[in-house]
């Protein structure tokens, strides 16, 4: 088991309500996955030169302050840094390209979680609602989100496997199931140069969509062409820039409820983590079908 | 356990249990232990937001109505119990039902009715995926439309459907007696169309009728059995 919370405001006055309109529906699905928590936050997006980059470091107390200075010394321009205890947010002028295998030489006890120009993702082990708290997620706005609680069955109980997954820039995945072949798509990626950071079974089915994007599919295509590709048991919900996207596999053994109103659309595992959402009684409550995708735009 | 009851002024004999601020335990706990004993002939159940296991395990001619949208295994294996759901309902509704009814005026999730024995189950929407699942005699009357692989391997009673089904509709079935009315996705293993005889009429409109739903039975079509399972086939080379 595990719960999926995705939420995306349609009305731009609701922006900032955005995380406390979210945190009753991560509550709410703590008992579908006790044992770690996850969010992606889809905030203001960044000019086309800077780039943002979450950071997980294995202590609450890292010292930061050290880190930006190793930024400035090897880049010799200035970065803002945001940190919420083990997590922080880097914005800064450089790519990708330069800036993962900097980290990865200089810094290697840091986890990249994401990076883009409009998504921060916190995600670690322990309780969900610890998790929101020691983050403050209720405090976050923004456009959409996509959260997770996990009940780990396909890998262990560590940060870098709690959901959400993110690949590429600006896109995350979140997944209640499990796959049965995600071996089978590591190998058809890694020789593409495609690396993976876990053993878990998401990771591989957010590196395939992601992946097909690069290649030149839209979302939709790329989940329509997982269906051939990705065995087994999936609820996925993806977030990307602009857009939210969910979608079940063919047996559809894995929950999900979506309530929309002219406000909202709230997506959940199940129906008891939207009672918290204002006018939900009167939402239009559905449950999406097997191998549809659906898709709403931001 | 008396101060969580409450006797409606307007019915007498009404016990209301507003899940907003109690327990679910506490309504579970009345009607299996202490409904003897209050009198009440019928339960109101108001803000079930969703919670799993609403009204499971009920042995009573009682009649309980909730209020909103219920959660897993809503009214399962009732026994007697009249159970109406002004709302939708998760996984599992009226999963082993022994007796007495239950009415949804919305939705159902998955495995609506699955493995049920007896009593009647009415779903005013669509179903998900595997209404119906290894039934063994309860009747299930669905207003809307069935997902893929319902009735699979259901075993005795009989399933309505108003609306469309999914693919593999009565997959490996026994002796259920589907009847529908809409567009079949695709037939499973072993099911195929039958003729309706004048037993089979009676049979959708009784089944109707209960339901309060006014279709004219001459529009549905049986699905049963081709029973070509019951006997291994060695010829077939796994090929059904």
């Amino acid at each position: 088991m595990c719960g999926i919370v995705g939420l995306l405001v349609k009305k731009p006055e609701l922006r900032q309500r955005l995380g406390e309109l979210m945190l009753p529906m991560l509550i709410g699905m703590v008992e579908r996955g006790p044992d770690s928590a996850g969010l992606a936050v889809f905030t203001r997006e960044l000019p086309a030169d800077r780039r943002k980059y979450s950071l997980y470091a294995p202590q609450w107390d890292y010292d930061w302050a050290g880190f930006e200075a190793g930024f400035i010394r090897r880049f010799g321009t200035e970065a803002e840094l945001g940190a919420r205890g083990n997590h922080a947010v880097l914005t800064c002028d450089e790519t990708p390209e330069k800036v993962r295998p900097w980290l990865k030489q200089a810094f290697p006890a840091l986890h990249l979680l994401s990076a883009g120009r409009v998504m921060d993702i916190y995600k670690d082990i322990g309780n969900p609602a610890q998790v929101a708290q020691r983050y403050e997620f209720g405090k976050f706005s923004g456009t959409h989100l996509v959260a997770h609680t996990r009940m780990a069955t396909e890998s262990a109980v560590t940060p870098d496997r709690a959901h959400p997954f993110t690949a590429g820039e600006d896109f995350c995945l979140v997944h209640n199931g499990s796959l049965s072949n995600p071996y089978q798509i590591r190998r058809k990626l890694e020789p593409l140069g495609i690396t993976f950071e876990t053993d878990n079974d998401t990771e591989a089915a957010c590196r395939y969509f992601e992946w097909r994007m690069r290649e030149g599919d839209d979302l939709e295509t790329a989940i329509r062409s997982g269906f051939d590709e990705l065995d087994g048991f999936y609820t996925f919900l993806m977030g990307t820039r602009d857009q939210l996207a969910l979608v079940r596999d063919a047996f559809a053994c894995k929950p999900a409820i979506v309530a929309e109103t002219e406000d909202y659309v709230a997506i959940s595992s199940e129906y008891r983590s939207l009672v918290g959402l204002p006018d939900v009684k009167n939402a239009s409550v559905f449950e999406p079908v097997p191998e549809e995708i659906y898709l709403w735009r931001a | 356990m008396a101060s969580v009851m409450k006797t409606s002024p307007v019915n007498p004999g009404t016990m209301t249990f507003d899940l907003a601020s109690r327990p679910l335990r506490e309504l579970n706990r009345f009607l299996h232990r202490e409904l003897g004993q209050s009198g009440a002939g019928r339960v109101q159940v108001l803000n079930p937001d969703g919670a799993h296991n609403i009204a499971v395990g009920v042995d009573a001619p009682i009649d309980i109505e909730v209020h909103g949208h219920a959660g897993y295994y809503c009214a399962g294996m009732n026994k007697q119990a009249r159970v109406r759901v002004q709302g939708n309902v998760g996984p599992g509704v009226a999963e082993g039902m022994v007796s007495g009814s239950v009415h949804v005026s919305g939705f159902a999730s998955v495995a609506a009715g699955a493995a049920a024995h007896g009593g009647l189950l009415v779903i005013g929407g669509d179903t998900s995926l595997r209404c119906g699942i290894s039934m063994k005699g309860i009747d299930i009357v669905v207003g809307g439309s069935v997902g893929d692989f319902s009735a699979f391997m259901a075993q005795a009673g009989r399933l309505v459907i108003c609306g469309d089904a999914g693919d593999a509709l009565g997959d490996s079935l026994y002796e259920a007696v589907i009847y529908i009315r809409g567009k079949v996705a695709s037939f499973g293993a072993d099911a195929h169309e039958e003729p309706m005889r004048d037993a089979d009429y009676r049979a959708v409109a009784e089944l109707l009728e209960k339901a309060g739903l006014g279709h004219d039975p001459k529009q549905f079509r049986r699905v049963a059995s081709k029973r070509e399972l019951y006997h291994w086939n060695a010829d077939a080379n796994q090929e059904y």
